[in-house]
């Protein structure tokens, strides 16, 4: 009796230890948990406060003005609150930056991939990576300092320091290791087997490449593009120091502007009374910038997730 | 009959050419970018490094650019990032092992992290709006030290998290099983065997984060932390300014001497930022080789 006594007791004591045991674990999950809903709730919050300046805003701004209007002048009297220019400026430095970067960034992409042999690619790849870890603002200075008097000027003719093009060439920098080092995983994901069938049918290199490798990752390809893109509209201390900062209706690459990141930016400097028009304002603009690049972000994973399902 | 092949041949040379020029296009783009490097930086160094000085790194602005310096700017980054790190390295550790490891496959955690990677792509303006809203303005922290780390963690956070589940994931299932195997909880498993292994993976990722927020200056901006400040944070309630602002300032003055000025405090950013990315490229290098990576 005794014994089973004692065994009982060492159970109980396992129960005991089992159960504290658990208790423990769930307190840990639960913290652990806690931690990741920081992220959602930032999201929230996000959105919260933007709805909530925004809203404030178009009670006093009507949003057919807002959005069809072509005059931006919010500090002047009488103020307009057109946003068409500087939505006009946002996509024009964005369009042009992505005409640089695309082609450049696709074809170092594929190099990278299909031609460079791996010592070189283990140069190449890490000073990418140190580009793209240049601050912005730094390139906003290079832009201002060398890209608009030593290549803008001399090339385009035109004796303005500032100008869309000038910020543009530097957005285009910012965004090449992006577009590259994606539409390079895209490539890599594409199985050998598919190369191999195009040389047995007789394909060239760069038959390969263009008719079977570079269509089959074309869903990452065009994501990283996308991407690309959505990092240029949002790109702020570039456009900030080097496109001029002036609300202008435009297509002129030569002219100055101001997109949706630079007047947030500029009104900012002054002080903004909370509940001022103005400070609504910069919130109004910042919620249409946020949809525009959250619209883009969503369908460039959307097709990175296509673009898995394929070949992962 | 004969002329056929010739023919064929005649294509296949020109099928072959279009390859080469097409290749030697390719590696034209891919030395573009890194001339783009090369040029930044030399413009830099030429205009910047004659002014950096220990004068330049240990005086305060000044309206006259030949004394001007970046103490307040640069102590104010080491202010940020400190308390930037402390926010966000636990949470976003907390929240990659809590994905990787302890997660149900479920809704919640699927939203989450889709979540999380639309944060990732969110314009950093917009979390200085964010900041401005929430931290400034509503919890009334003005603009302090604290209120800029705050907004600095939340825009570093998806970084870390999703460099640190990249690290998790990379440790091999059999750890985990074997620690099972010998009767260890969850916990345990995590925390005695899978974190150790993905440490040299976290790091990076966290270094690498760090360096991206060195570098923001808009949402600082947005927060008012574009000052002429003569004195160092003491506290984390204090104002601040830094380096990023302090080149932002320079660099949008029309007096050429203030461009030189704003060459330099690039200088030393760039500097800071290279120490900072080597350690992070040792770290993967040494974690590559250990077969985890």
């Amino acid at each position: 009796m005794a014994q089973t006594e004692t065994t009982s007791r060492i159970k109980h004591r396992g129960q005991l230890g089992a159960r504290a045991q658990r208790g423990r674990e769930s307190v840990v999950t639960g913290v652990l948990f806690l931690c990741a809903l920081v992220s959602v709730f930032t999201t929230f919050a996000i959105i919260a406060t933007l709805l909530e300046e925004t809203v404030a805003f178009f009670r006093e701004v009507s949003p057919i003005d807002f959005f069809t209007g072509t005059k931006w002048t919010p500090t002047f009297t009488p103020a307009q609150y057109g946003v068409l220019p500087l939505l006009a400026g946002t996509l024009l430095v964005s369009a042009f930056a992505a005409l640089f970067a695309v082609p450049i960034g696709l074809m170092t992409a594929i190099f990278l991939s299909e031609y460079a042999p791996s010592w070189l690619r283990s140069i190449i790849k890490p000073i990418l990576e140190v580009l793209a870890g240049i601050p912005t603002v730094v390139l906003g200075f290079f832009a201002l300092t060398f890209i608009s008097p030593e290549i803008v000027k001399p090339f385009f003719g035109t004796s303005q320091i500032f100008s869309a093009l000038s910020a543009s060439i530097a957005v285009g920098i910012m965004i090449v290791p992006l577009v590259s080092s994606l539409s390079e995983d895209a490539m890599s994901a594409v199985p050998r087997s598919l190369r191999e069938g195009a040389y047995a049918l007789g394909a060239t290199k760069f038959e390969a490449v263009r008719r079977v490798v570079v269509p089959a990752a074309l869903s990452g390809i065009v994501a990283s593009f996308i991407l690309g893109v959505s990092r240029a509209i949002g790109e702020t201390m570039i456009v900030a120091l080097a496109a001029g900062g002036a609300p202008n209706l435009t297509w002129n690459p030569l002219e100055a502007v101001q997109t949706m990141t630079a007047f947030i930016v500029t009104l900012s400097l002054g002080d903004t009374p909370q509940g001022s028009l103005e400070f609504r304002t910069i919130f109004a603009v910042g919620m249409t910038l946020f949809v525009m690049t959250l619209g883009l972000n969503i369908v460039s994973q959307y097709l990175l997730h296509k673009f898995r399902e394929v070949y992962e | 009959m004969i002329s056929a092949p010739a023919a064929l041949r005649r294509r296949l040379v020109a099928r072959r050419g279009a390859g080469w020029v097409f290749a030697i296009v390719c590696a034209l783009a891919a030395g573009l970018g890194i001339a783009a490097l090369a040029v930044l930086l030399i413009d830099v160094a030429l205009e910047g490094v004659g002014r950096v000085s220990w004068d330049f790194i240990n005086s305060f602005p000044s309206r006259k650019p030949e004394d001007a310096g970046i103490k307040a700017a640069l102590w104010g980054t080491i202010w940020l990032m400190a308390l930037t790190a402390l926010f966000a390295v636990p949470l976003g550790l907390g929240a990659a092992i809590y994905l990787e490891e302890y997660a149900p496959k479920n809704w919640l955690t699927q939203v989450i992290q889709v979540n999380i990677s639309n944060l990732a792509g969110v314009p950093s303006i917009v979390y200085g709006l964010l900041g401005l809203a929430l931290f400034v303005r509503a919890m009334e922290l003005n603009r302090s030290v604290l209120a800029g780390a705050l907004t600095m963690s939340l825009l570093v956070l998806p970084i870390i998290i999703i460099a640190s589940q990249e690290a998790l994931r990379a440790v091999p299932n059999s750890i985990r099983e074997a620690a099972y195997g010998v009767g260890a909880s969850r916990t345990q498993v995590v925390f005695h065997q899978v974190v150790p292994i993905a440490i040299p993976g976290m790091l990076t990722g966290i270094i690498l984060a760090l360096s991206r927020a060195i570098g923001e200056t808009a949402p600082l901006i947005m927060m008012g932390a574009l000052t002429y400040l003569t004195f160092t944070p003491g506290d984390p309630l204090d104002r601040f300014t830094v380096l990023p602002i302090q080149i932002f300032n320079w660099a949008s003055r029309p007096q050429e001497a203030f461009q030189e000025t704003a060459a330099a405090a690039i200088v030393v950013l760039l500097a800071v930022l290279l120490a900072m990315n080597s350690v992070a490229i040792i770290l993967r290098n040494r974690f590559q080789k250990r077969g985890l990576g």
